[in-house]
């Protein structure tokens, strides 16, 4: 949560805004990024995995979208009580389909995506959290998507 | 920068077992060697050239958003995280949208359904900011797009991330279509 104890460097600032898309699909996908950033290979793959380490990433690889396999992600919310919050969080956080899940300051606290390839996983996924924490899982399913791009600027 | 915006209906792209072993292989992240693809190959038993044309099918098809780095917010300084949420005319609403979609700030928005009593908002529109300031005086450009169609508003500030994984396909999903 808190901000890496290292301040970022130049190289990691170019990695984070260079490299959010485009890894090649090549045999020495690196290379090219390599070549970009004026780095060996082996220096840009030792900086991911320190990023990766430090937290400042909080992954490298392809990202799935549970829509376009014909399931869903689903956001959800629940008002969980702070004495129980941790221990709810641990419940949640424990089913596989949690694909996020986010403390947000409303009489609705704790804002998690279940994502699940198919939509009958995804909805099993809340009745079982339902059943564990006794607490009414509130389904806020998507009816429009407007826009989805998330790119952050280092 | 680059996803087409609105995409209600989108074609979905059925996986079969060995994309869903390839998913299941990479889902947690590409492995951190020269040649990831070649591992990943390896490791399933598959030409590589079969893992590569696979994820090309699956970034095409739109089942990869993307292949990169997934940063963490608050590390890059992005502390105030709102999910921005209005209630918006239904009359109106998509067109409004696609409008507030549009704008620089905001990285993800849809529509949604209200739960009344409790939540009233339909339009969900999430800003990323280095302050609460800077969140709010997006807000206030999001809300002088919806004008008159605007009847109630907040802003939700994550203050803790409890799960940040993506998406984890379990076992064979198979049967239960």
């Amino acid at each position: 949560m808190s901000p890496t104890a290292r301040p970022l460097d130049e190289l990691d600032r170019r990695i984070i805004n260079l490299m959010q898309g485009d890894f090649p699909l090549a045999e020495r996908p690196f290379l090219a990024f390599a070549d970009r950033l004026n780095v060996s290979e082996r220096q840009l793959i030792a900086r991911i995995e320190r990023l990766l380490q430090e937290r400042t990433l909080t992954r490298f690889g392809p990202l799935f979208n549970a829509d376009r396999m014909g399931g869903v992600n689903l956001l959800a919310a629940m008002a969980v009580p702070e004495a129980d919050y941790e221990e709810i969080a641990l419940v949640v956080n424990a089913q596989p389909e949690v694909a996020h899940n986010y403390r947000r300051e409303h009489a609705l606290n704790m804002w998690f995506v279940v994502a699940a390839e198919t939509p009958r996983r995804a909805e099993k996924a809340c009745a079982r959290i339902e059943t564990s924490t006794g607490l009414e899982v509130f389904r806020f399913p998507k009816e429009r998507e407007y826009f989805v791009e998330l790119r952050l600027q280092a | 920068m680059s996803t087409p915006h609105s995409r209600p209906t989108a074609a979905t792209h059925k996986l079969d077992d060995v994309d869903r072993r390839l998913v299941r292989a990479s889902q947690g992240g590409l492995p951190l060697v020269p040649r990831p693809y070649h591992q990943l190959a390896d490791q399933l038993g598959l030409p590589p050239e079969e893992v590569i044309g696979r994820l090309r099918a699956m970034l095409d098809s739109g089942v990869i958003r993307r292949i990169g780095v997934v940063p963490n917010h608050y590390a890059l300084g992005y502390v105030a995280n709102g999910m921005t949420v209005w209630d918006v005319d239904d009359a109106r609403i998509d067109a409004l949208g696609e409008a507030v979609g549009r704008l620089d700030c905001v990285s993800h928005c849809y529509r949604r359904p209200r739960r009344p009593p409790m939540w009233p908002y339909n339009l969900f529109a999430m800003v990323h900011g280095h302050s609460r300031e800077e969140v709010e005086t997006q807000a206030e450009h999001i809300a002088a797009l919806l004008g008159p169609a605007l009847r109630a508003r907040d802003i939700l500030y994550s203050s803790h991330i409890l799960k940040k994984t993506g998406l984890r396909l379990t076992e064979p999903a198979s049967g239960e279509r």
